[in-house]
């Protein structure tokens, strides 16, 4: 059984006990403990069920490898799933439960697929469930959802806060081990600014599980020393709990911190996402032991032989008290070496290998464990926990020769560099046939910008797995990145290490070389998503020569753990069985992050109330305060009515438009664009910019203006009004301000740089407001201060004076067909100025109205809408505005294109007004005219529906069209089908529905 | 004649810093040719500060002039003297192209204090944030989140930060979360 040990432990406090549940189960740990320690020590060695056949599994790593040991941690709205047990660290109260089983973890139903595991092979799902295609909504996805996956999804929102974190620095070294050490004092000496991260809560690596003699002192006491100088160096941050996830171009790197994941209910945010710039990237990421695949290596008890040592050597905690080791290297010794001096039983060593005559077997013997080599594991016997393996010759088939009783088995097949952070940005590997591994090719980094590696793999990362030259290589690391960022690094020998030599490993991919199919069956190389020896052997009989695709069609390192255990033995399998060398199958791509993170960090501070910017105009309280029923409007958030009590959204808007149409209303018109130019050359450059002619405005008049853009198609339109004689404010769409801004800035700085024009938007400067209807000069002439007369402010024109004492221009212009002021007063006098409207309107029954009632007025005056009756395909001619587009200019934007036989044709679809034969009945927006059949022997359509009301000043339905050779059918009958058994008939009229020679404006 | 109020209305927040509306600033954009002699005179004429160098800034919110680009600059006066200000600008620089425009009311100023100022910017802003990088005298155009801002240090521990009036409202609301109490990262010494 799985214990804590009497003593031992160097991560936990054993005076601070600390309460968990697992699954429901109350539990004990201490502080210091990872979650799968504390399991551990309460003998809790099932931690989950596999997500194909749901096999038990149990914890075989003691870090980031993990594949088995998945929770969901936290409950309610601190719920997370697929949180691995080995990097949870444990906190009082914390609350885990394991997954993938129903009805419990004990008893699985599920795990009958391991029965039928035969009818499951590689490529199952492709193969199965092809057809019937109904069969996919009925019956397969249904069953597959209920069978896959892995965590449930939380059901609640997260109450947790996170956010983003933007760093820079010269030097970012990764993993804090004793490399990561070593560089980042060499780099930090130097006089660079270093960042060093770690993924752990604890700096040192697996010096601390695996001590060494560093310049005759012990590895402790050099950490320490380490730890300490870094700490007083000013241009140093150590910052743990943080992981680096991912390598991007131009020195670009994205850090995962996990602030507030060993906390209950933290004050600070759970995870915050680093965004760093660093000159030099030094990974010293470390090495990450490989499995043996021999069958049932999956069984909760198998072990990797160094997550073995880690539990007992950091938490104090024993895997078995009888733990077989079965290996390829001289590295394992170390575990049974560290168990029996903790006083444990390991009845056996097998070794892989002919001999094993190195300095730790000697050791080992020494302490007389039984060592036997050219010996593997046939089969390991137990269900939910080891209870006995049974040796093999490794070269033979399997065959049985004794059978030896344990709880615990550790395994080591060799260690992998984690090159991961070195290959994400294109870091090229090199197969080290010797080691039997991938490590990085130093000659071939991920370069930057000037086609200078930036990145720089040290230590065990680099594929140096002793210790001594780990040093070496991590002090010559940081050298390197301090003088490739510009800074004298020191010279001099690096510190000495003694550490036991060891002797070559013996590459095992198969565990007895000579295993059948049922042995291979069982032999699993991917535990996440449980892909075995024998569905790789399938893929390459099925013709899966690339390991991409081999990857695809069993799965192998989709999971979660991105393969971390799984790749190298995956591969090393399949070229065996392609009979080719390794380095010639290659391996998967390494993506980012390395470790799964949070969605939460991805999207960092933004959600709730700052999920995304919204703009708000000055008068934006009050309307909030007044009934808003708010519409987005680009960013901006516009009133679509004002709502009185009782009434619905249609009266409202009813209401507002009688209103203004008898009395006056008040728009807020503030978030149109206002875009000032000037200069000397402002004329010119507005009659490019426009399609109608701009130079010749007089001062003090406003003018309607239309832009296109280089292909001929409308895309922005409003008022622009000269306010000198070389300064012009042109009025945009309230979507339109920076885009038209951005436009113009782009043509005066890439083509026309010679022009003397100055553009700003000032957009927000202003608030605005449309004082609207027959009383609107009353209510402005009670306000006072400018002559608003007919004979003192014309129709089109403005001036600038003001209003109850507030400086104002005052524009005579009318989007409604009412005689209209727009009024643009300094921002920060907009409330106080619609506050004086109002009063001012009181008598005249002044009512404020929102963007629906804007819309509806305006499509009775025929007035388009960009983005109703535009859509990027749409010219001024198409829409009747062939006035405004001027014949005498040489030239501006769109000209040409407009001359085009496409955009010339006379049946392009056209502005229509359509009267539908019901007068009550409003035609659906977007509704499709049909006429005829196409080709298909469809209805063929003719346009579209752009804009449709029904018209309270009218009391009718209007609606304007896009159709086909629109301007020649005035009096055509149309069809709008709209439904299968009902379609709408509308006549074309003139768009232009009400007061068509606007006298009602002119007044 | 009514008062005229800030996109904030005077808004505060204390959380790992201190957030606060810097009330009404006047605030003119100047563009011209900052290599010429008479636009170089008529604005050390008119604003008592010659043009800044590259991203720099000479004053600060209560009185002082900013680059911000290669041919524009924002000067920092009281809000009542912006139009005379403006008009002076204006009549300066007459017979030169150039422009003037008062944007006292278009923008927001938010004035941030406390010792974890710089790591509260380093949430939204990809600016290195290095004292040694980033001091006094530097005016930094960026974004803080999802908007544009512009800051700059007015001491050592106070920024002064600019944004658009629209998203004054906006920019509060992300220090109210960024800024909760219990935040901080500890990064900027």
């Amino acid at each position: 059984m799985s214990t804590r040990l009497k003593s031992g432990g160097r991560l936990i406090d054993r005076s601070r006990k600390i309460g968990f549940t697992f699954n429901g189960k109350r539990l004990q740990g201490y502080e210091g403990d990872s979650l799968a320690a504390a399991l551990l020590a309460n003998d809790q060695v099932l931690m989950g069920r596999s997500f194909k056949y749901h096999r038990p599994r149990g914890v075989v790593a003691s870090g980031v490898e993990e594949p088995n040991a998945l929770m969901g941690i936290g409950k309610d709205h601190r719920f997370e799933p697929n949180q691995r047990a080995t990097l949870q660290e444990l906190y009082d109260g914390l609350v885990s439960e394991s997954q993938n089983h129903w009805p419990t973890l004990d008893a699985d139903i599920g795990a009958v697929n391991m029965l039928m595991s035969r009818f499951f092979p590689a490529g199952f799902y492709y193969k199965t469930f092809m057809a019937p295609r109904a069969a996919w909504k009925h019956l397969f996805e249904p069953v597959i959802r209920k069978a896959a996956g892995l965590g449930k999804a939380p059901e609640v929102a997260d109450a947790d806060r996170y956010e983003y974190f933007y760093a820079y620095t010269d030097v970012l070294v990764i993993g804090a081990g004793m490399a990561g050490l070593k560089a980042a004092r060499e780099a930090a000496e130097a006089g660079a600014r270093v960042l060093l991260i770690e993924q752990t809560a604890h700096i040192g690596g697996r010096l601390l599980t695996d001590p060494v003699e560093i310049d005759g002192q012990s590895s402790d006491a050099w950490l320490e020393a380490e730890r300490a100088a870094l700490a007083a160096m000013d241009n140093v941050t150590i910052r743990t709990r943080m992981m680096g996830a991912g390598v991007y171009d131009h020195g670009y790197i994205t850090a995962y911190e996990r602030v507030a994941d060993h906390v209950a209910a933290p004050d600070a945010p759970r995870h915050r996402l680093w965004r760093i710039r660093a000159d030099r990237v030094i990974t010293a990421t470390g090495a990450i032991e490989r499995p043996l695949s021999f069958a049932g290596n999956d069984v909760p008890g198998v072990m990797l032989a160094a997550a073995v040592r880690d539990y007992v050597a950091l938490w104090g905690v024993s895997p078995g008290d009888r733990t077989v080791i079965v290996t390829n290297n001289d590295d394992a010794y170390r575990t049974a070496i560290a168990l029996k001096q903790a006083g444990l039983e390991v009845p056996v060593i097998l070794d892989a290998r002919p001999a094993a005559i190195g300095a730790l077997p000697r050791q080992a013997r020494e302490l007389g464990i039984r060592v036997e080599v050219g010996k593997g594991i046939a089969s390991v016997k137990g269900g939910k926990r080891v209870k006995a393996v049974e040796i093999c010759a490794q070269a033979g088939e399997g065959s049985t020769l004794e059978t030896v009783e344990c709880d615990a088995v550790a395994m080591s097949g060799g260690w992998s560099p984690v090159v991961h952070l070195w290959s994400h940005c294109g870091g090229k590997l090199r197969w080290d046939d010797a080691m039997a591994h991938f490590a990085p090719d130093a000659d071939r980094p991920p370069t930057g910008h000037d086609g200078q590696g930036f990145v720089i793999a040290a230590g065990s990362a680099m594929g140096h797995l002793n210790a001594a030259a780990a040093m070496e290589d991590a002090q010559a690391a940081g050298r390197r990145a301090a003088a490739e960022a510009g800074f004298t690094p020191s010279e001099g020998a690096a510190p000495s290490v003694n550490v036991e030599d060891e002797e070559p490993l013996e590459a095992v991919w198969m565990m007895p070389a000579g295993a059948g199919p049922k042995l291979r069956a069982k032999a699993f190389l991917d535990y996440q998503n449980d892909v075995k020896v024998a569905d790789v052997h399938l893929a390459a009989q099925e013709g899966f020569e690339s390991v991409e695709h081999t990857k695809r069609y069993t799965t192998l390192g989709m999971a979660t753990d991105q393969g971390k255990l799984s790749n190298i033995n995956g591969l090393a399998v399949l070229a065996d069985s392609l009979g080719a060398p390794i380095p010639a199958v290659g391996t998967t791509t390494f993506r980012p992050p390395y470790v799964p993170i949070s969605m939460g960090s991805i999207a960092g501070e933004a959600r709730g109330a700052i999920f995304k910017p919204l703009r708000k105009t000055p008068m934006d309280a009050w309307h909030d305060a007044n009934g808003a029923h708010w519409e987005p409007v680009s960013d901006w958030r516009r009133p679509y009515t004002f709502l009185r009590s009782g009434e619905s959204v249609e009266q409202a808007v009813t209401r507002e438009i009688k209103n203004t149409r008898t009395n006056v209303g008040l728009l807020d018109a503030s978030t149109l664009g206002k875009i000032l130019v000037k200069g000397p050359d402002a004329g010119k450059f507005l009659d490019l910019i426009y399609t109608n002619m701009m130079s010749t405005l007089k001062v003090g008049r406003c003018r309607y203006g239309l832009m296109c853009t280089e292909n001929g198609f409308l895309f922005d339109d409003g008022v622009v009004v000269r306010t000198g004689e070389d300064e012009f404010l042109c009025h945009t769409t309230s979507g339109g301000s920076d885009g038209v801004h951005a436009w113009m800035e782009e043509w005066l700085q890439t083509e026309w740089w010679d022009m003397q024009v100055y553009t700003a938007n000032v957009t927000e400067q202003f608030a605005q407001v449309a004082v609207v209807g027959p009383k609107a000069r009353h209510v402005l002439e009670a306000l006072g201060g400018t002559d608003v007369s007919k004979e003192a402010l014309s129709f089109m024109g403005f001036i600038d004076g003001e209003l109850g004492g507030i400086p104002a221009r005052i524009h005579r212009i009318s989007f409604s067909g009412e005689l209209s002021y727009e009024i643009a007063v300094p921002a920060s006098y907009g409330q106080a100025f619609w506050d004086a409207l109002m009063k001012a309107g009181e008598p005249h029954g002044i009512m404020p109205y929102g963007t629906e009632a804007l819309h509806v007025m305006r499509a009775e005056k025929g007035f388009i809408m960009i983005g109703d009756e535009t859509d990027g395909t749409v010219t001024p001619h198409d829409l009747a505005l062939s006035w405004a587009v001027s014949k005498k200019k040489e030239d501006f934007i769109g000209k040409r294109a407009m001359e085009r036989a496409d955009l010339t044709r006379d049946n392009r679809k056209q502005l229509v007004g359509l009267a539908t034969e019901d007068p009550a009945t409003v035609l659906p927006d977007g509704a499709h005219a049909v006429e005829g059949k196409n080709v298909y022997g469809d209805p063929h359509t003719i346009g579209h529906v752009t804009s449709t009301y029904f018209s309270p000043t009218l009391e009718r339905s209007i609606a304007m069209a896009l159709i086909e050779g629109g301007s020649q059918r005035m009096g055509q009958t149309l069809s709008f089908p709209v439904s299968a058994d009902k379609t709408i008939k509308a006549t074309v009229v003139d768009p232009v529905f009400f007061d068509k020679d606007g006298e009602r404006q002119n007044v | 004649m009514s008062d005229p109020v800030t996109g904030l209305k005077g808004a505060h927040f204390t959380g790992d810093i201190s957030v606060t509306d810097a009330g009404l600033i006047g605030m003119i954009s100047i563009r011209g040719d900052f290599n010429a002699p008479a636009f170089r005179n008529a604005v050390a004429a008119v604003t008592g500060h010659a043009v800044p160098e590259t991203r720099a800034i000479s004053g600060d919110a209560t009185g002082g002039l900013a680059w911000m680009s290669p041919d524009e600059l924002l000067y920092f006066c009281s809000y009542a003297e912006a139009p005379s200000k403006a008009d002076a600008l204006s009549d300066q620089l007459t017979g030169t192209h150039h422009m003037v425009a008062v944007i006292s009311d278009a923008r927001a100023v938010f004035r941030l204090s406390g010792a974890g100022v710089r790591d509260v910017l380093a949430k939204g802003a990809p600016v290195d944030l290095d004292p040694a990088r980033m001091g006094a005298g530097e005016i930094r155009r960026t974004r803080l989140g999802q908007v544009a801002v512009a800051f700059w240090f007015a001491e050592r521990d106070v920024v002064e930060l600019v944004c658009f009036r629209s998203v004054a409202g906006f920019v509060m609301d992300w220090f109210e979360v960024t800024a909760h109490a219990g935040s901080e990262v500890g990064f900027h010494g």
